[in-house]
């Protein structure tokens, strides 16, 4: 008895550890990012680094605004959600209630596929295919965009909506669709009217997740969008929060390299607060 | 989770970093040197194979930029100064003295489906600055031009603009953030220029002559092609070298050394 007391007692300890390591890296990376990042906003100035127009890090006379960064990142990651939720909404509702088994099973395992592809691999075929026929079709001299951006991330997006909206749909209880159709709705109305909005939480979860993961995807967007600080626009070049830090980080020294930690706190404050918000959406659909 | 692996990675660097940064000086069975950040392939090469060939050598290496390099070596606070240009007139008469150990070639590339095969100076400057806009006024097809280059901070990036005097002036459309891209996107797009270090050129794109010249391991060398700089090293006339430090320079110069400064990308002037 006093053995597997022990046992227990040790194994309890084992899982303590684990849980605790975990809250320690998050802890290390958030102080750390928070220590390296506030110097240069200090000595460039909150609002000229906010919302500072020209981003010239390795001129004699540098500037650091970075709100080219964060317009382009929040403009991107729009554009991504725009394209991509009403196609992972509409295969969501399809594979959750009207596709045949057999179907369901091969478009879920394709879907699982596409969330793993690594994403430097959509950037590769982002650069030799999108970019290319971008150019051609709206006859632009360079394809590499903040369009050809958009389309990546709307790709690289459709696993977590499709997953996650898939959950939620497929929890409404049955009697909700059962007593619909006993009213007389037929199926399609059944399901935009009464298992959508039942899911409804769920389905935003799966879009703020979404968000998510657009905003903070940084291989792919660089093979894409050309990456010069210009102001966000449909055939132009830009620059990406991420990108920002990942093109300029291995050359660079003093103020500069201080700047892209604190471009990285400025992401790093963007995906709390995605998070915070996909955390209150998913409590709401508990509470249901 | 993304964002967590992301960020282990910056820390690591930063890690490394601090570490590398950390030491210039030192104690008598070390190499220090310091700093052209463009030289750094062809020293961080150099480097392991002359701390793997000689144990217990430490050698370092500090990045600053070419004028703190030799501002360091003539205040006597590192043993090798690392110059990617050639040295005035008035540094040499302060007691300096420069020895060339490679050469950086940087070539200009286009698209092989683009009829222009000639340039200049003047004019590549004019097309990079954004002063000439179109393929049609340096003998080409009616197109704009794609100016694609490498990101702030790039090695080939400052030589080529230093050379052509372009600093900060140049519009670009695309900037990469290694030789590898510049080429892929170069090759894929007909109205595309870029450059690159001439070591990573390959037949996919077509590689420009500059006043007639093609760009190659001799017309580097002998300097009639332009689009070069000299990578140097800095040391002082009147103070011997330490034991350790000599014989780095001298291996570094030595033809065995070659084959490490051809795969930094970089051709070796002896």
């Amino acid at each position: 008895m006093k053995r597997r007391k022990t046992l227990e007692t040790v194994i309890h300890g084992v899982f303590l550890a684990a849980g605790l390591i975990t809250i320690a890296f998050v802890l290390m990376i958030t102080i750390y990012l928070i220590i390296a990042g506030i110097p240069a906003i200090r000595e460039i100035g909150l609002s000229s680094f906010l919302f500072g127009a020209k981003w010239e890090s390795t001129a004699n006379d540098p500037k650091f605004g970075i709100l080219p960064f964060i317009l382009t990142s929040i403009y991107g990651t729009a554009g991504a959600i725009l394209i991509g939720t009403p196609i992972g909404f509409f295969s969501a509702v399809y594979l959750a209630k009207i596709a045949p088994k057999s179907v369901k099973r091969v478009v879920e395992t394709a879907v699982s596929l596409l969330a793993g592809i690594p994403s430097v691999v959509y950037g590769l075929v982002g650069m030799l295919v999108l970019v290319p026929s971008i150019r051609k079709l709206f006859h632009v001299p360079d394809g590499a965009s903040l369009l050809a951006a958009m389309i990546v991330l709307a790709v690289m997006v459709l696993p977590s909506i499709i997953k996650v909206s898939l959950t939620a749909l497929a929890a409404v209880p049955k009697e909700y669709e059962e007593g619909s159709m006993a009213l007389g709705a037929t199926p399609v109305e059944t399901y935009f009217k009464v298992s959508v909005p039942a899911a409804k939480s769920g389905i935003a979860a799966a879009v703020v997740l979404g968000v998510g993961r657009a905003i903070g995807e940084a291989m792919a967007v660089m093979m894409v969008s050309g990456n010069v600080p210009n102001m966000p626009s449909l055939f132009e070049s830009v620059r990406f929060l991420t990108t920002a830090v990942a093109s300029e980080m291995s050359y660079s020294s003093g103020l500069q390299r201080q700047a892209l930690f604190s471009v990285a706190l400025v992401l790093f404050v963007f995906i709390m607060l995605i998070n915070a918000t996909l955390n209150f959406l998913l409590k709401r659909q508990k509470e249901k | 989770m993304r964002m967590m692996k992301k960020f282990f990675g910056v820390l690591a660097m930063a890690t490394v970093v601090a570490t590398v940064t950390a030491g210039c000086g030192g104690g008598e069975k070390s190499v220090s040197t310091d700093g052209s950040t463009s030289m750094e392939k062809v020293i961080g090469a150099l480097g392991e194979a002359f701390m793997e060939n000689n144990k217990g050598v430490s050698f370092t290496y500090n990045p600053t930029g070419s004028g703190t390099g030799i501002t360091a070596v003539s205040e006597g606070t590192c043993d090798i100064g690392l110059s990617s240009r050639a040295l005035k007139a008035a540094e040499k008469e302060s007691g300096l003295e420069e020895t060339v150990l490679a050469y950086d070639g940087i070539a200009l590339v286009v698209n092989p489906n683009n009829p222009v095969t000639d340039m200049n100076v003047e004019t590549i400057a004019k097309i990079y600055t954004g002063e000439i806009k179109n393929w049609k006024e340096v003998g080409g097809n009616d197109a704009e031009i794609v100016l694609i280059g490498r990101e702030a901070g790039s090695g080939t990036r400052d030589g080529f603009e230093s050379i052509t005097g372009t600093k900060e002036k140049c519009a670009y459309r695309q900037e990469l953030t290694s030789t590898g891209d510049v080429i892929t996107t170069v090759s894929q797009n007909p109205d595309a220029i870029g450059y690159a270090s001439l070591a990573s050129v390959k037949s996919t794109v077509k590689v420009v002559t500059v006043d007639g010249v093609i760009p190659s391991e001799e017309t580097i060398k002998n300097g009639s092609y332009v689009i070069q700089r000299p990578f140097v090293f800095v040391t002082k006339k009147d103070k011997k070298l330490s034991k350790t430090a000599q014989s780095f320079f001298d291996w570094a110069l030595s033809k065995e050394a070659n084959e490490y400064i051809k795969k930094a990308g970089a051709v070796p002037a002896n």
